[in-house]
């Protein structure tokens, strides 16, 4: 089957009936939705919903036991993870998962990875065709570098920034591979004001400028109606509302949800 | 005050990238080149022969396990066993075609031991960590066996060990009974220099970064594409080139033959894994300072401290160099981590401000 | 060819019962040596989740520290009880010198750490004992000498009495560390540091207390084992090596059950004689150098966890 590349407006990325359960523990059951080319998508729901998990199924992380992955018109029943990123999803992480080792240059350049093609035997001299391929790969990168204005951390070791920045760097290290669809999980968490502020402004740049769409786990509910075109909530792991951030906050089960009504 | 980088501005993204961006390192490397080239004609050729050359195997081995363990991330105790397999592949090719230049067979004997690491590191698709290095034990000690028990790789020496025929590169004898110090030394200088150079091409290229991704964070690196399998297994292919490489160094170059079967034992393996941790893993540099360290702790006790006229027996003084290379890798640990390199990285960062404080 | 790997060894087998008997018995007794070794890892590693590669120069060194406290004129008994200070105060600054500056490192440091203690136990034991085999006290310790040889099967077995005394010793070890480790208040705070050291800092579980009383267990265990090595061969630093053969135990039992160290331990130490025994003539004797090794690669591919250990669960 070939892909399709979606238009905006249509389904991107559509999961139907995802089972996920680690032994006896069900973290997922049954959950269907879509996420539209060029939007912003945003899943909710208390802690440990299965917010994360539901990501890392998108991702190929984890193995749905039930129910499909459909991305860009081909449908599978699981996602592997190297396919996850030719296919042009990219994802950042609950707790950062950046390359402690590297500066943040070299995160970001990680990125260009999967473009990266020449062979290991220009890579042995260096200079020529693997040089010529760095250069052309960190022009691009400073250019993610400078639109997410960390230009004066670009060659500290990441291990060293404070949190916030820590974050931004991961999101331009998933920006780094161009993806097509951006899973980004609690990118503002652990953020004051200003830098909250900051993110959702490149979260929106992205999607301007790029054309990305975007499917985001978030706890901030000011970040969510501001930010997001359709909301999903979950539930102990099951999706119990789908729609727009203001039908969502008005539907009386994610109320009971979050206030921890007994089921 | 001489250190500074003030006035160098880099005009390009390459001149950026650059290896040594700072132009005193540059000066510095080419002094230390140019030292290494012409000073040992007035050495004693006692001093090059037990100095220097083993020096030179010892960094070139310890070159290749960083590239898996400090660089990948792919603990390893199999080099011992890796090493071997170059010294034995170097053997069989030279006494099966003598007409070939030596130092070819020595590089070329670096592949066969790259097919073998790649056998013993498909494992790593499914083990990590500290799993993985129990199968390179399983590799270590099955090698070992094999050295031992297939005669036709010691070619039916009665000896059981490799007896390392003459050889001349140009006319000058570099292996064999007649080989000076020299002679070898220049040999393995060339060797290491120009595959350190290597070395150095890879890890600062895509090749690299996708091996330290795969060692902070194997997890994630998957998730961005990076072919996990294809990557461990070139940091196999790649780490026992080098390890070949030197053990057959070792044995042509050092040696000149014998024990072969103790040479390349468990003991080396944790050898070469000390000199990384010690040195600085993930540091290309870090192998030759703890190379330099770990070789140079005993023979000074053996005879330095005679000299200094301190009375040591040969025995107490391996005894004493136990204890002192335990005592180093654990202080190592504990206080620098990242070992001499990170502490020279420090100094340097230091001299940049020198002589103001900061 | 075909017929040779297997099919014939087991005729062979078949042929003679009594051999097989032996040989089996032979590894059994191989097999509860090595789960010995194994059980001073997994205490550690249970209670620390330090793998603590020097285990087995800490079997020597005791070993090394009795026989030579007897070879200067210590009785026995005495000599067994300044061992046991010994191994303590080896214990103790162990916790202070190497395990409390690491104590948040991530567990790769603390293992290269072990090798560091390793080498200099290694450099210790030769220092003060000289680096030459002896001979264990075992008379002295009242361990049994002799065999009983047994008809069965149409021929004749031989047991020796040290290693049935072994065998013993080592399920009476089991046993009293399995009961400590579940039904004690101090097991209870090992299995808790084990976990997680943080929280069992939260909770006010000393961690240096605990660590210290980790370490000389081990050291007992260490003791132990040494006499029973000690006494089927030489003491020397040859041990060191064997010791290594822990490894492919663990694997199989998993690191942190103390049962699965005594079936890992059966399993490889039967595996091996059994392997070398019937197809080692073969390909050439001196298979057991590495047959453990390649039975534990081979179910690390088939089952990460060994048979015992709790399944990896990896979260992002």
């Amino acid at each position: 089957m070939s892909a399709a590349a979606p238009r905006p407006g249509e389904a991107l990325l559509s999961v139907d009936g995802i089972s996920l359960a680690f032994g006896g523990v069900k973290a997922l059951t049954d959950v269907s939705f879509d996420v539209r080319k060029g939007e912003i998508r945003a899943i909710i729901g208390p802690n440990g919903a299965g917010k994360s998990s539901m990501l890392n199924c998108i991702n190929g992380f984890y193995q749905p036991q039930q129910g499909r992955i459909t991305y860009r018109g081909v449908e599978r029943r699981q996602m592997r993870p190297h396919e996850a990123a030719e296919q042009g999803i990219a994802r950042t992480f609950q707790n950062i998962a950046l390359f402690r080792g590297m500066s943040t240059l070299d995160n970001i350049m990680t990125g260009r990875l999967l473009k990266m093609k020449v062979p290991f035997f220009w890579q042995v001299w260096r200079h020529g065709p693997a040089m010529r391929e760095e250069i052309e790969h960190r022009r691009f990168v400073e250019g993610v570098i400078e639109f997410l204005e960390i230009e004066h951390i670009r060659k500290t070791p990441v291990g060293r920034l404070p949190y916030g920045l820590q974050k931004r760097v991961e999101l331009g290290r998933a920006l780094a591979m161009q993806p097509e669809l951006l899973l980004l999980d609690e990118p503002m968490a652990g953020m004051n004001l200003e830098e909250k502020e900051d993110m959702c402004r490149f979260i929106l740049d992205v999607v301007r400028q790029y054309g990305t769409t975007i499917a985001l786990i978030e706890h901030d509910m000011g970040v969510v109606m501001d930010l997001s075109d359709r909301v999903v909530v979950l539930d102990y792991g099951r999706k119990i509302a789908d729609g727009t951030p203001a039908e969502v906050k008005a539907d009386r089960r994610v109320i009971d949800a979050y206030l921890g009504v007994g089921h | 005050m001489f250190y500074r980088e003030a006035g160098q501005f880099k005009t390009s993204y390459e001149a950026d990238m650059a290896v040594f961006p700072i132009r005193q390192d540059r000066v510095g490397l080419a002094i230390i080149l140019a030292a290494a080239v012409a000073l040992p004609p007035f050495l004693d050729a006692f001093v090059v022969g037990t100095v220097l050359v083993p020096f030179l195997v010892f960094s070139l081995a310890a070159t290749g396990l960083n590239l898996l363990t400090g660089y990948t991330g792919l603990l390893s105790l199999g080099t011992g066993a890796f090493m071997g397999v170059g010294a034995y592949a170097c053997y069989k090719l030279t006494t099966i075609f003598p007409q070939v230049n030596i130092l070819v067979w020595i590089l070329a004997s670096g592949f066969f031991s790259a097919a073998i690491g790649v056998v013993f590191g498909l494992p790593s698709l499914r083990i990590k960590g500290f799993y993985l290095a129990v199968a390179t034990l399983a590799a270590q000690f099955f090698l070992e066996w094999c050295f031992v028990r297939i005669p036709w790789l010691f070619n039916y020496n009665l000896s059981g060990a490799i007896e390392a025929p003459s050889r001349s590169v140009f006319g000058i004898p570099i292996v064999g009974a007649s080989a000076t110090p020299l002679a070898r030394y220049y040999a393995i200088l060339a060797i290491v220099v120009v595959l350190t150079w290597i070395a150095s091409n890879i890890v600062h290229g895509r090749v690299g970064r996708a091996w330290m991704a795969v060692r902070d964070m194997d997890i994630a690196a998957e998730l961005m594409g990076i072919r996990l399998l294809r990557a461990k297994l070139l940091a196999f292919a790649v780490s026992s080139f080098y390890c070949g490489v030197a053990g057959a160094a070792m044995m042509f170059l050092w040696y000149g033959g014998g024990e072969a079967k103790d040479a390349f034992s468990i003991n080396l393996s944790f050898t070469i894994l000390f000199m990384i941790i010690i040195g600085g893993l993930g540091s290309l540099l870090g192998a030759f300072l703890g190379a330099a360290l770990l070789h140079l702790v005993p023979i000074f006790l053996k005879f330095g401290l005679p000299e200094l006229g301190v009375p040591i027996g040969g025995a107490t003084a391996e005894h004493l160099t136990h204890i002192l290379v335990g005592a180093l890798i654990v202080f190592f640990l504990i206080v620098e981590p990242h070992g001499l390199a990170r502490l020279w990285a420090t100094t340097k960062q230091k001299l940049r401000a020198w002589p103001f404080p900061y | 060819m075909l017929y040779q790997v297997f099919v014939d060894p087991f005729v062979q087998m078949a042929d003679m019962p009594d051999l097989l008997v032996q040989v089996l018995w032979e590894g059994t007794v191989a097999g509860v040596l090595y789960a010995l070794i194994a059980l001073g890892f997994v205490l550690i590693f249970k209670a620390s989740g330090v793998f603590n590669f020097a285990q087995g120069i800490m079997v020597v060194f005791a070993a090394l520290t009795l026989v030579g406290l007897h070879e200067n004129g210590v009785p026995a008994p005495l000599a067994l009880v300044l061992t046991v200070g010994v191994m303590y105060a080896l214990a103790w600054s162990i916790e202070r010198v190497v395990l409390r500056p690491l104590v948040n490192q991530p567990d790769i440091i603390l293992f290269m750490a072990t090798f560091g203690i390793t080498y200099l136990i290694i450099g210790l034991g030769e220092f003060i004992f000289g680096g030459r085999p002896k001979a264990m006290i075992t008379g002295e310790l009242f361990l049994p000498r002799g065999a009983i040889d047994v008809q069965m099967l149409g021929g004749r077995v031989t047991f020796q009495k040290l290693d049935i005394a072994a065998a013993v010793i080592a399920g009476l070890m089991v046993a009293a560390l399995a009961v400590f480790f579940q039904r004690t208040r101090i097991g209870r705070a090992l299995r808790a540091v084990a976990d997680s050291h943080k929280a069992a800092l939260s909770v006010g579980i000393s961690l240096n207390q605990i660590w210290v009383i980790v370490w000389f267990t081990a050291g007992l265990v260490a003791l132990v084992t040494g006499i029973m090595w000690g006494a089927r061969s030489d003491v020397s630093f040859g041990l060191q090596i064997i010791a290594l053969k822990a490894l492919p135990v663990l694997i199989l039992g998993g690191f942190t059950s103390v049962p699965g160290a005594i079936v890992g331990g059966l399993i490889i130490g039967i595996g091996e004689k059994m392997g070398e025994f019937y197809w080692g003539p073969l390909v050439g004797s001196g298979i057991e150098s590495w047959l453990a090794y390649l039975i534990a690669l081979a179910f690390l591919l088939f089952r990460p966890q060994g048979l015992f250990g709790d399944k990896i669960i990896e979260r992002i």
